[in-house]
């Protein structure tokens, strides 16, 4: 799986640790959890402590500073558990600590961040509110200024980890309009005038998603993140890595998918021999073949590109497209293969395929994508 | 106080092994992981480390550059202090040369506990332990599944049949440890990273005067489990009672 030019033992080692952790202590639990709509809070531990959540983040402040295909081999590890539900609330402070580690003050960073990077904190990023997603620029959650506080009145919605998380990283309008208009807060556990409300979806089930109504929210000054103003910014620093990790996550579900059908068409014997047998689906599983190792090979190549500190948007939000449109069909057609088992609930073809929409809509919208890799192209 | 433990490579029990062309050992595309008993010591040291400060925890591997990655990986990306490679051929060696070795090595280390897996699960001879305690003429307990130390004393539960035993150790001794003793942890990225810059030493057999010396066990075979057969449909009750008693010899 890793003997590719960009992976070494220490990439190998640490797949060996996750997929041990994954078999033992996920997959077992992996269908009730996302049945329960919950994961337990303890997972979040269990993986601070294999080096899971510091990944890439500053050794000072709790990290694993690393190469992207640390991140790369964590993704297809975590995948094998067949719940993106799980990857999404375990990676919540994926992009909720980004814009704090940036554009933070020390002190602020090492307050905020090695809670999160132990397991202990849950984190999430609140941006997107019911008057638009990608349209990042014309927030209207507002952040007025009150002695040492701010006051934030206004709605979030879609916010993964919502409900559960301590630490929030809000972007508020303090300004005028558009992008030079907003800063970021860190909103820290249960405060007065905060209310969160569960939202059912078609997928991630063990993943909380959260409405968030700010009705007169004080939030100290001290937790300002950066300067007001600066955030949009800050959510810039989150853009690319996360794209980039949609589309790693597409990639690595896609490969699940396949595995398990693959697996299945050896295994399941149809009119006296096995599926495989049958040229239909031998050429459907080379097709599906070809597709995932494009992917794989694009996913690669910006993986690189990002390790020697480059910052490819056009292609990532590109990548991060043909990822997820991939494994839109990918996984349609695994369920095809798997039949009646591949529709009944708890395997992980199954949910995966519940779940391949939200990558093509989240972290950026398919349709937004396309048009900001072309403006970025310079068409 | 100082405890060496063992990192022996094996192969991984799910793979397909293919047996040698000189029907003595097996090739092929073959897996490693690292055995199983001796992740149990090496998280056993690592426990004992942590409850007593200023616990040296040393790693011994036999083999090659291969066992070496086992030794960083499995062993000092959890937390070992230190490695010990030992060069020679693992299809060269037996239980009790192993045992030579692993004397020699506590000759140069002096430790105070040796803790070994009990058996490796490939060849499964679990006769190092023994063999080493044997020649070191210090006490010995095997298939601990609990290790306390206790004033100058080390008490070993050993599960045994119908109940356990409780067995007192004077230092220093020989512990193989048993599946139950602990649940390993798992090498974290940080730990991973780490082992890259702990120290791992080569030792020659010739380092430790054992260039000369020869297994005292020779593999004159090895060939692969026979194929299975394909089930019977037995008449009635009465056929299988008689299948049973004259062809299985079950009953």
């Amino acid at each position: 799986m890793y003997d590719g030019p960009f992976f070494t033992d220490d990439h190998r080692a640490f797949a060996a640790t996750l997929r041990r952790f994954v078999d033992r202590d996920l997959t077992p639990h992996v269908a009730a959890w996302d049945e329960a709509e919950a994961f337990p809070r303890e997972v979040y531990g269990q993986a601070a402590a294999l080096g899971l959540l510091g990944l890439g983040f500053p050794e000072d402040c709790g990290g694993t500073p690393g190469d992207p295909f640390l991140k790369l081999v964590a993704a297809a590890e975590l995948a094998r558990a067949g719940s993106g539900g799980l990857a999404a609330g375990l990676g919540s402070h994926g992009i909720a600590l980004p814009p704090i580690v940036g554009l933070g003050e020390p002190d602020q960073i090492a307050r905020l961040v090695p809670p999160v990077l132990r397991g202990e904190v849950i984190a999430a990023l609140a941006v997107t509110e019911p008057g638009g997603g990608s349209d990042v620029a014309h927030l209207r959650t507002t952040a007025t200024r009150d002695g040492d506080d701010y006051v934030v009145h206004g709605e979030k919605t879609f916010i993964t980890s919502g409900l559960r998380a301590d630490l929030l990283t809000v972007a508020v309008r303090t300004g005028g309009s558009g992008a030079e208009g907003l800063t970021l807060l860190a909103v820290e556990g249960q405060p007065a005038g905060l209310t969160r409300s569960p939202l059912k979806k078609m997928g991630w089930w063990c993943s909380d998603t959260a409405h968030l109504h700010f009705d007169g929210v004080r939030v100290p000054v001290a937790n300002r993140i950066g300067p007001e103003g600066a955030g949009f910014l800050g959510l810039m620093l989150d853009f690319n890595g996360e794209r980039l990790g949609l589309a790693t996550m597409a990639w690595a579900f896609a490969e699940v998918c396949f595995a398990d059908a693959l697996a299945w068409a050896q295994l399941r014997e149809t009119f006296g021999r096995p599926l495989i047998h049958r040229q239909v689906i031998r050429h459907l599983l080379v097709d599906l073949r070809m597709d995932i190792d494009a992917v794989r090979a694009t996913v690669e190549r910006l993986a690189w590109r990002v390790g020697q500190g480059e910052r490819p948007v056009a292609e990532v939000c590109m990548a991060k497209n043909l990822a997820t449109r991939t494994l839109e069909h990918v996984a349609g057609a695994c369920v095809q293969v798997l039949g009646g088992a591949g529709y009944m609930r708890g395997g992980r073809v199954e949910r995966i395929f519940r779940e391949s929409k939200v990558l093509s809509i989240g972290g950026g919208a398919s349709e937004v994508l396309k048009d900001l890799a072309a403006k970025q192209l310079g068409w | 106080m100082k405890i060496l433990v063992s990192a022996k490579r094996v192969s991984d029990p799910n793979a397909r092994l293919h047996v040698a062309a000189d029907g003595r050992w097996v090739e092929g595309d073959v897996e490693y992981i690292l055995n199983p008993f001796c992740e149990n010591a090496i998280e056993g040291a690592l426990q004992l480390a942590e409850a007593h400060e200023g616990t040296e925890t040393v790693v011994v591997g036999i083999g090659d550059e291969d066992t070496a990655r086992f030794l960083r990986q499995g062993a000092l990306a959890r937390g070992i202090d230190r490695a010990l490679l030992v060069n020679a051929d693992e299809a060269a060696i037996d239980s009790d040369l192993i045992a030579r070795i692993y004397a020699a090595v506590v000759a140069k280390e002096e430790p105070d506990i040796v803790l070994l897996g009990k058996q490796a699960v490939d060849c499964d001879s679990n006769q190092v332990a023994q063999l080493l305690a044997e020649y070191l003429g210090w006490p010995q307990a095997t298939f601990a599944s609990k290790i306390e130390v206790v004033g100058s004393e080390v008490r070993v539960t050993r599960e045994v049949d119908g109940g356990l035993e409780v067995l007192g150790l004077t230092l220093p001794c020989v512990i193989s440890a048993d599946l139950r003793l602990n649940e390993p942890r798992y090498a974290s990225l940080t730990g991973i990273m780490k082992a890259k810059k702990k120290p791992l030493d080569e030792l020659e057999l010739d380092d430790l005067g054992l260039g000369a010396a020869t297994p005292k066990v020779r593999v004159v075979a090895m060939s692969t489990p026979p194929g299975r057969v394909a089930g019977v449909m037995v008449k009635d009750v009465d056929e299988l009672i008689l299948k049973l008693r004259t062809e299985a010899r079950a009953i």
